[in-house]
């Protein structure tokens, strides 16, 4: 069976993972970082993604998407409060949110894709195989359309996604491959946009899950905006500047923010610095530890009615607990660390990166789905009941939540009027009684034999598969006969518009290609320049002076090349430069060799 | 407890409810997958929670024996190991692997498992009475009546301190009174696992059965009833 790689998509950072003879992990980028940042850019020259893609942020907001998982599977009503917040243009189309980047939009699973390919592709550089198989890692507390939207990004990202799995769940396996640990474990991960709590039993390799809780809108970007609103309420007092009028300053703006509270993790007191536009100077901002945290105690709080929830739909007290394990770089506050402990009185866990143990974990369940692993069972739950609208306009409850997946329930239907050819069915997501106080997930409608009133019996499976999504199945109990349902969903992609995703993906990957050769060479072509340019100053007077005046040639010729369009030239540049600077790299390196051996006794040498 | 051990000894109990693989055609001798082309078999839909699971129908069940066989059954059943297997197999493990989830969801729960051997074994007892006995119904709507006066009444004055007092006494009481009907619900329990394993099938004993049918659904009924009431209750008072 082809390699299944283990992918978490995050808010902020996405990873990819796989497993390497019984271990798990995580694969680096040319820039050997493990982590991708979850940044779209629509440049002139092309797509760009990750940290190339980062310094557009400031460069060009209206064109740059990140945290794009916010809007998975909302609409735009649904993130209203928040919108003012992102410096692009919204649209929707079908119950669902487009970013409109320059002349075309984009849909959130088109953004999610064009982050999956870049994963995709680095796996496939490592491997050395390709790649078309993944496990996606989701929150625990991600509804049907979440999910959903999830999948249609993997498929047009040109991913088969076998299975949608749960980032705490996915993380508690990671630590029980690790520990081989058995007792009932809490799970708290709190990440860049989303908050999830997760209570697990873990006996004899059966990981069960118990019960979940969470807030799919509340995270480290959510700090971030507070420490930003307070430098820009203070900015314009003490300057005069409203920052909301100029996006780019309020993008760095928000990373000053966001690279202070990681600072605070650390130390008690940080500055930040940020310089302003039109000439205003700089704006400076000494923050301690303990003014950020009573800045960030109510959103810290809103983390731990989840986790009593949790707690009491698992039918247990903080002291039945055996382990607490944090998941998630917002896990990194000492503030979140502090409540967590109060909360379950114990130490919690945080041996393993809590950036990578999520896509530590979803490698270990590719591994499981490809056969490898057989020891190792994940049975995880629904996180929200599941019910259809009755009369009324009350939803009753199908399937509860916390019922461990997959999970199926029948109803069944009849008519009300003398020969009714049709029953509406909408279903629901959520805890509320009222229907419209619920998440509307999708609508159909039942075919019925035009029959007198209420003889027609149908019979209608909502079937909740381990992904967590919901699959629909209709019979008439009658004939015996089967029906097909088409489900209109709320907040979703319809399959036609997958398919049509699929295919401008295709189509626009040559463009993608040639786009991206052009960024790497670019990149590297920097990278290059810069260590010359050092090489030069340290080593100058090692070598001849024509030698010199060739490498200085060289250098020019390649800058010039570097803000050209063309990778192949700047290839070709880049190596000729490396052949101009031969004489000064040996030099060099005779050089540290000559000083690492003075006054070393011979013995040392050897 | 000890009587259950005996029962669980023999999970040939569960039989399948039918006898011939459905991809080799041969007859199917082996529980949950073909002796003879290993081929996972759908669990039918027409199988009882306690068949399916291999416990006897018996109202006291060992969790933790309950708990090692949904393990057992889940690592023979979830789809996660059937990923390499044709779409056929794949089908029936969803189904077979929400079937089980289902029923242990159902037997874990000892108020839960009731109910459900009452649907089970409804026949004479199915047209039994849900709404509860006078008495508890004037009393519950007395109660409603406090608690209605001490939703309306200012917390800090006497009235609401009087109501409050009164309203934590009725608390006591009904708590007792729960306690009363889990106690009676635990003997009914073991009564009709005693009344099963004699097995015997005289008139006598299916009267007895019937009553002790019947009155478990009493109890269950108002059960619901005085749980409802006391969980409005602890939400007004504290």
């Amino acid at each position: 069976m082809a390699r299944i790689v283990g992918i978490d998509l995050g808010t902020t950072n996405s990873l990819v993972a796989y497993m390497d003879k019984g271990t798990p992990r995580v694969i680096a980028g040319r820039n050997e970082r493990n982590m991708v940042p979850s940044v779209v850019a629509m440049t002139d020259n092309g797509l760009i993604v990750g940290d190339p893609a980062k310094e557009h942020l400031t460069r060009n907001p209206a064109r740059t998407v990140y945290s794009v998982k916010r809007f998975m599977g909302k609409s735009l009503a649904d993130v209203q409060s928040e919108l003012a917040y992102f410096p692009y243009t919204f649209t929707e189309q079908g119950g669902v949110i487009r970013f409109k980047l320059g002349e075309k939009t984009y849909s959130p699973p088109q953004i999610s894709a064009m982050i999956l390919k870049e994963l995709k592709l680095r796996a496939e550089t490592h491997l050395g195989e390709s790649i078309t198989k993944a496990v996606i890692t989701v929150p625990a507390y991600f509804n049907d359309s979440q999910r959903q939207a999830t999948k249609d990004a993997g498929m047009i990202a040109g991913l088969e996604v076998l299975r949608i799995i749960n980032e705490p769940t996915a993380a508690s396996l990671a630590y029980g491959l690790q520990e081989k640990t058995q007792g009932t474990i809490a799970v708290y991960d709190l990440g860049g946009g989303t908050f999830d709590i997760s209570i697990l039993k873990l006996k004899n390799g059966i990981f069960e899950v118990l019960a979940t809780n969470g807030d799919t809108h509340l995270g480290g970007d959510d700090i971030d905006r507070l420490i930003a609103d307070l430098f820009i309420d203070e900015i314009r007092e003490r300057h005069g500047l409203d920052l909301h009028t100029y996006p780019d300053y309020m993008q760095a703006v928000r990373l000053e923010a966001e690279r202070t509270k990681i600072r605070l993790s650390d130390v008690l007191k940080t500055t930040a610095t940020l310089d302003l536009p039109d000439g205003k100077g700089r704006f400076t901002r000494e923050l301690t530890r303990d003014q950020l945290e009573s800045l960030t105690m109510g959103l810290i709080e809103r983390t731990l009615a989840p986790c009593r929830k949790a707690l009491k739909d698992a039918e247990l007290t903080p002291e039945h607990i055996d382990e607490v394990v944090l998941v998630g770089g917002s896990t990194r506050m000492p503030l979140v660390r502090q409540r967590v402990q109060e909360l379950f009185g114990k130490t919690p866990h945080c041996e393993l990166n809590p950036d990578e143990v999520v896509a530590l974990g979803a490698a270990v369940q590719a591994d499981i789905l490809s056969g490898g692993t057989t020891d190792m069972l994940l049975l995880d739950v629904t996180p929200l009941s599941l019910g259809i609208e009755t009369m009324g306009g009350v939803m009753s409850s199908v399937i509860r939540r916390n019922t461990t997946i997959p999970a199926g329930a029948k109803e069944m239907f009849t008519t009300y009027v003398d020969g009714q050819t049709g029953v509406d069915i909408h279903i629901l997501q959520g805890e509320r009684e009222l229907a419209k106080d619920n998440r509307s997930l999708a609508r159909f409608r039942l075919k019925v034999p035009p029959l007198p009133a209420g003889v027609p019996r149908i019979e209608v499976t909502f079937l909740i598969d381990a992904n967590g999504i919901l699959n629909v199945l209709a019979k008439d109990m009658r004939t015996g006969q089967s029906q097909s349902i088409e489900v209109k969903p709320s907040y979703g992609l319809s399959d036609s518009e997958v398919e049509q995703m699929i295919e401008d993906s295709f189509k626009f990957a040559a463009d993608d290609v040639s786009a991206r050769k052009l960024i790497e060479a670019r990149l590297d072509a920097g990278a290059l320049i810069t260590t010359t340019e050092k090489s030069l100053l340290e080593g100058g007077h090692l070598i001849a002076s024509d030698n010199i005046a060739a490498t200085r040639t060289a250098l020019a010729a390649l800058s010039a090349a570097k803000d050209g369009t063309d990778p192949r030239v700047i290839r070709a540049r880049m190596a000729d430069l490396e052949q101009a600077a031969k004489p000064l790299t040996v030099a060099l390196l005779n050089d540290s060799l000559m000083k690492g051996l003075q006054g070393k006794k011979v013995s040392e040498v050897t | 407890m000890d009587h259950q051990h005996r029962h669980s000894s023999s999970p040939r109990e569960l039989q399948m409810a039918r006898s011939m693989c459905w991809h080799c055609q041969s007859e199917v001798s082996g529980e949950y997958f073909c002796d003879r082309c290993v081929k996972v078999q759908p669990v039918s839909k027409e199988l009882d929670y306690f068949t399916c699971m291999g416990f006897p129908r018996r109202l006291t069940i060992d969790p933790r024996q309950l708990e090692s066989k949904f393990y057992e059954l889940s690592r023979a059943f979830h789809p996660d190991f059937f990923q390499n297997k044709s779409a056929e197999e794949q089908t029936i493990s969803l189904g077979n692997s929400a079937m089980l989830n289902t029923a242990y969801r159902t037997l874990r729960d000892p108020i839960q498992r009731a109910e459900y051997l009452l649907d089970l074994e409804a026949g004479a007892v199915k047209d039994i009475r849900t709404s509860p006995p006078a008495d508890l119904f004037e009393e519950i709507l007395e109660l409603q009546d406090t608690l209605d006066e001490y939703r309306a009444a200012d917390r800090a004055s006497d009235t609401a301190a009087t109501l409050c007092a009164k309203l934590q006494m009725e608390r006591t009481t009904l708590e007792r009174r729960q306690q009363d009907m889990e106690n009676a619900l635990q003997q009914l329990f073991t009564q009709w696992d005693i009344l099963q394993d004699r097995g015997e099938a005289t008139d006598q004993t299916r009267a007895e059965r019937d009553r002790i049918l019947k009155h478990m659904r009493d109890i269950l009924s108002n059960r619901t009833y005085v749980k409802n009431i006391v969980n409005d209750l602890v939400a007004t008072i504290s």
